[in-house]
């Protein structure tokens, strides 16, 4: 019987899987009897074979356990991803408490010293003490007077300041979100390339001077941040930022500065998938213009889904938006730094289940209009 | 009893991967692990990772098809993530005695060692998989892993024609049990 390894190694394979016929099994099983090659190359595949089905089967099971994981985080049917508030004070705790003590300890003993020293070395005569007392007063009230001056100077200053920043001539305009209460803005790349000056303007008028933190030109996304005294942190937003991309034909909205004033308006999500079936990007069924670029894009439950993009726009009614998981890719990015690890995204709105009129209002002063030079 | 019915049911579920019964079993376990790790010097990180390590020790143990547990599946998922960390703990030296347990704990020294081996053969077919390179890994891993038929593969991996895709799976397969059975026998010795 001459067969090549490779015809050989078929039939081991058929045999263990079963799946000869009757007639072959038997005498392949009588093969197997007199040829104790075959028979040490059965054995030996049948291990390996096994060997693989356990490797492959223990692979997708532990794939299918990350998908849980992420899902069931993502319904809040377990307490995961970051520790929160209790669990996160209870795991330092314990992490530390041997060196808290000992800490505590030494400080305990070091405060016990000095009041014992302060309380033996100063001097004890009252009179003078509130002699001196008097004296900083007088001393105090004349240096209010002098800070009232200077903060006259200030104000001065700061409204030079306001008509300067006036003078510089804005180029570029287009629309930007707040993804972070602290001042953390999302917005295009391309509406601040090459502006060294940025300012943002909410809905009520108020403006900011903001700087760029980072700037991703492929998937033209930029985080800002609000740079400004007079800018005061929101403790949460009223909307979340969405993981995954909404079904086509989902309604949407979104709210821009095409003009001046913030507007309104809405569409449909038309695709899961951009310009040349781009799988950054998804397409929206809306009327949008060019100030309307790098605003957010909202399902009906209030969760950015996406930011607008206009530059690909070349018929009426069509938009582009990148899909907001990109959003998070940058600001993970960003986090690398240090000086940003506090940045955190939302995926929770809170303006979900409202009807749309409402969860504008809450919504609209979060969106500013982008300016750069 | 009733509850014991419906366990052994979710572990058949398991036994099959499905994902209903993953789902539910990592629910209703979740958490406890996590507090007990927590408790005892780990991150939210550390408690995902012994988590799922327990999850994979019951799904192999049952896999052969032995879906009756001597205890709940809440106590033997308890004792393994106990008894993994308790030893990763070790490992580190931060080994600290864990505070007495809320959850019962039985021994589940038998199926750690059985999944000590079966990491072990993992790992050993893991690094032999890798070692391959492409093509190779990728034509195995369509027909031994994913199950794809010779006609699918030929043409996804741009072959003319069966025949010449399994003549390159063979020489691949050949070569990934060299380097399979290179480590294998070193690592098990005589047996």
């Amino acid at each position: 019987m001459v067969m090549d390894d490779i015809k050989i190694l078929d039939a081991v394979e058929r045999y263990i899987r079963g799946e000869m016929k009757p007639d072959e099994r038997l005498q392949f099983e009588n093969l197997r009897k007199t040829n104790a090659e075959v028979d040490q190359l059965v054995v030996e595949h049948t291990l390996f074979l096994q060997q693989m089905n356990q490797f492959g089967e223990r692979k997708n099971f532990k794939s299918s356990l990350n998908e849980v994981h992420t899902n069931l985080t993502e319904q809040g049917k377990i307490d995961s991803m970051r520790l929160k508030g209790k669990a996160k004070v209870v795991y330092l705790w314990k992490r530390y408490k041997r060196v808290a003590a000992i800490a505590a300890t030494i400080a305990g003993i070091t405060t016990l010293t000095i009041s014992a020293l302060v309380w033996a070395l100063s001097p004890r005569s009252d009179d003078n003490v509130q002699e001196m007392n008097r004296e900083l007063q007088v001393i105090k009230n004349e240096q209010r007077n002098q800070k009232a001056v200077v903060n006259n100077l200030k104000d001065q200053i700061n409204t030079d300041k306001k008509a300067a920043r006036k003078t510089i001539q804005f180029k570029s305009g287009g629309t930007g979100f707040l993804v972070d209460g602290k001042g953390y803005l999302v917005t295009n790349a391309h509406i601040i390339r090459n502006s060294k000056n940025i300012v943002v303007i909410n809905s009520k008028g108020d403006e900011y001077n903001a700087i760029v933190l980072r700037t991703d030109n492929a998937k033209d996304i930029a985080i800002l941040k609000i740079e400004d005294r007079n800018y005061k942190s929101i403790a949460s937003l009223p909307y979340g930022i969405s993981k995954t991309v909404s079904d086509v034909a989902e309604p949407i909205y979104t709210l821009g500065y095409p003009r001046n004033d913030i507007v309104y308006s809405e569409g449909y999500l038309s695709a899961r998938t951009g310009f040349n079936g781009d799988t950054l990007s998804c397409q929206l069924g809306i009327a949008a213009n060019r100030g309307n670029s790098g605003g957010p894009v909202f399902n009906h439950n209030g969760e950015v889904i996406g930011i607008i993009s206009t530059k690909e726009t070349e018929s009426e009614g069509v938009a582009f938006a990148i899909q907001s998981k990109y959003i998070f890719d940058a600001v993970d990015q960003l986090k690398k730094d240090t000086a940003y690890q506090s940045l955190k995204l939302s995926s929770k709105s809170s303006v979900r289940g409202m009807n749309k009129q409402q969860q504008v209002q809450k919504i609209q002063e979060y969106v500013f209009m982008v300016k750069g030079d | 009893m009733k509850p014991q019915i419906d366990e052994s049911a979710l572990l058949e579920g398991l036994a099959a991967s499905e994902k209903k019964a993953v789902e539910t079993i990592y629910r209703e376990n979740y958490n406890m692990v996590q507090s007990l790790i927590i408790n005892n010097n780990g991150s939210a990180d550390d408690a995902k990772d012994i988590f799922q390590e327990a999850m994979i020790v019951l799904y192999e143990k049952v896999r052969p098809g032995n879906f009756e547990l001597s205890c709940q599946i809440k106590t033997f998922v308890y004792s393994v993530s106990r008894r993994l960390w308790l030893k990763r703990l070790q490992q580190q030296n931060r080994y600290s005695a864990p505070g007495d347990s809320i959850e019962n704990v039985v021994a589940v020294e038998d199926e750690l060692e059985d999944h000590e081996q079966r990491n072990a053969e993992f790992e050993m077919m893991e690094k032999a998989i890798s070692n391959l390179g492409e093509p190779c890994k990728g034509l195995l891993e369509a027909y031994y892993l994913q199950k794809q038929n010779m006609q699918d593969i030929a043409a996804s991996f741009g072959y003319t024609n069966a025949a010449n895709a399994k003549t390159q799976k063979y020489k691949c397969l050949m070569r990934l049990k060299k380097i399979f059975f290179a480590t294998y026998k070193n690592g098990n010795g005589d047996g």
